[in-house]
């Protein structure tokens, strides 16, 4: 929680009336109970103070080593190369968002100028392009059984649009508008079925919906500002997500809930990018402070920091090799970063986009990574 | 909006508040170094299967051109 006191209650007076529909993460009974005699601001806020405080003794206690301390053990990293495999070529205005299909080979990929296109990352065709009503759609996910994708932006909402086999269909006609937000969508990403989709967005919450119905099946509030991005927990882990904003916090949500069970607020700048380590039990982060960060999640703190003196431009988005050894940052210099996620140390830099790197995922059985970037091409290295 | 239901709804927010940072602070936590133990052995036990980080011959990465065959 940054900022006075009076910041915190503006916001949470704010996402009272943005949801005056949907369910809290605290029960509204425990809110409005009668207020008791010793229940004034100013004990809430000496008792909020306190609880601060005694969140940053209990991590401090147990900072007993840094992450690259304890890795100086590990074997260092050889040279990588890693070149630009595939480029494709298609949109006709920045690439925003892109993802995988879980058959390894097709990308879904979403543009300012409102088109969304999935590829075959192979033979880099393109296979399906659906023309939104808006531009800048800026969030676009693939469903994992492969038969529909999802994205959304500027218009606030996030729709369902399944793939046909026949190429001639237009998509358009089969689009099923799901989630509704009142401000733009910035991310969204199908749970593990084609059944829920969960939502962020510049209204400062996040949202899980049913697909076939569009109900709200639980919103999640507790940024102060908007909601740049959002990351599922591999699946073995069980039932939370992560979420990073414009407040500067990345967040660990409930999905039954709907409860903020952590909140990480060391970035010094918007987070753009959040990603899950593929154990669970971390995650990394990318901000337009310039540095890229691991949280443990068991530890409760920041354990470790990418950057660089020369490294001066946001990063905007981030992803894990598939055993978390690297950490790929795409940057608004246009450049990608390659850490080792252990030492802390940058590995490789790889030149190739000429504006900004937008989007950045591996692919599902790590054999390569793709970059979305606003010089409205994508590629693939490996 | 009148001032008795600003104040009542500061009390609310501020009562939000505190119940999350109770939440919050109540967790169970680890020590960095086994946290960080525990990271380093997940590196190590799926580094072999990483084709990223341990590169993978172009006849087995789908991405990377195989070398075109020289009929001598």
């Amino acid at each position: 929680f940054s900022g006075s006191f009076g910041e915190v209650y503006q916001t949470f007076h704010l996402s009272i009336y943005m949801s005056s529909n949907n369910k809290f993460s605290i029960s509204p009974e425990m809110a409005t109970q009668e207020v008791q005699p010793n229940e004034t601001l100013s004990n809430l806020k000496a008792e909020s103070d306190t609880l601060k405080t005694k969140l940053e003794d209990e991590r401090a206690k147990l900072h007993d080593v840094e992450l690259h301390q304890v890795a100086e053990k590990v074997d260092g990293l050889g040279q990588f190369i890693m070149k630009t495999r595939r480029t494709l070529k298609g949109h006709g205005n920045k690439v925003l968002c892109m993802d995988w299909c879980k058959d390894k080979r097709r990308i879904v990929s979403s543009s300012q100028d409102g088109k969304v296109i999935v590829w075959d990352a192979f033979t880099t065709n393109k296979e399906h392009a659906v023309t939104m009503p808006c531009t800048w759609v800026m969030a676009c996910a693939y469903a994992p059984s492969g038969c529909a994708v999802a994205c959304g932006g500027l218009d606030n909402k996030c729709s369902v649009y399944p793939l046909s086999l026949d190429k001639n269909e237009n998509l358009a006609a089969k689009k099923k508008s799901v989630a509704m937000h009142t401000n733009y969508l910035s991310a969204c990403s199908f749970t593990n079925s084609d059944m829920q989709i969960l939502t962020s967005s510049g209204d400062g919450t996040c949202a899980l919906w049913d697909v076939e119905s569009g109900q709200l099946l639980q919103s999640f509030h507790g940024h102060a500002a908007d909601v740049l991005c959002l990351d599922l927990a591999p699946s073995e882990t069980g039932n939370t997500f992560i979420s990073g904003g414009c407040d500067k916090k990345a967040n660990v949500w409930d999905m039954r809930s709907g409860q903020c069970i952590q909140s990480f607020e060391t970035h010094e700048s918007d987070i753009n990018s959040v990603r899950y380590y593929p154990s669970g039990d971390a995650f990394a982060s990318g901000s337009d402070d310039a540095t890229c960060r691991l949280y443990d999640l068991r530890a409760d703190r920041e354990v470790a920091i990418y950057s660089k003196e020369s490294i001066i431009f946001g990063a905007s988005s981030v992803d894990f090799s598939l055993s978390g050894r690297l950490l790929f940052g795409g940057y608004n210099d246009y450049t990608i970063n390659v850490w080792d996620v252990l030492k802390g140390t940058r590995v490789s830099i790889l030149f190739g986009h000429e504006n900004r790197v937008s989007a950045l995922r591996v692919s599902p059985d790590g054999t390569a990574f793709c970059s979305g970037s606003w010089d409205h091409t994508l590629r693939v290295w490996a | 909006m009148s001032s008795k239901m600003q104040s009542s709804n500061n009390i609310t927010s501020a009562r939000r508040a505190v119940q999350q940072l109770r939440i919050e602070a109540s967790i169970e936590r680890i020590k960095v170094s086994k946290a960080s133990a525990d990271l380093m052995h997940y590196c190590g036990e799926h580094a072999k299967y990483d084709p990223l980080l341990m590169g993978i011959p172009a006849s087995e990465n789908p991405f990377k051109d195989k070398k075109p065959c020289t009929i001598l």
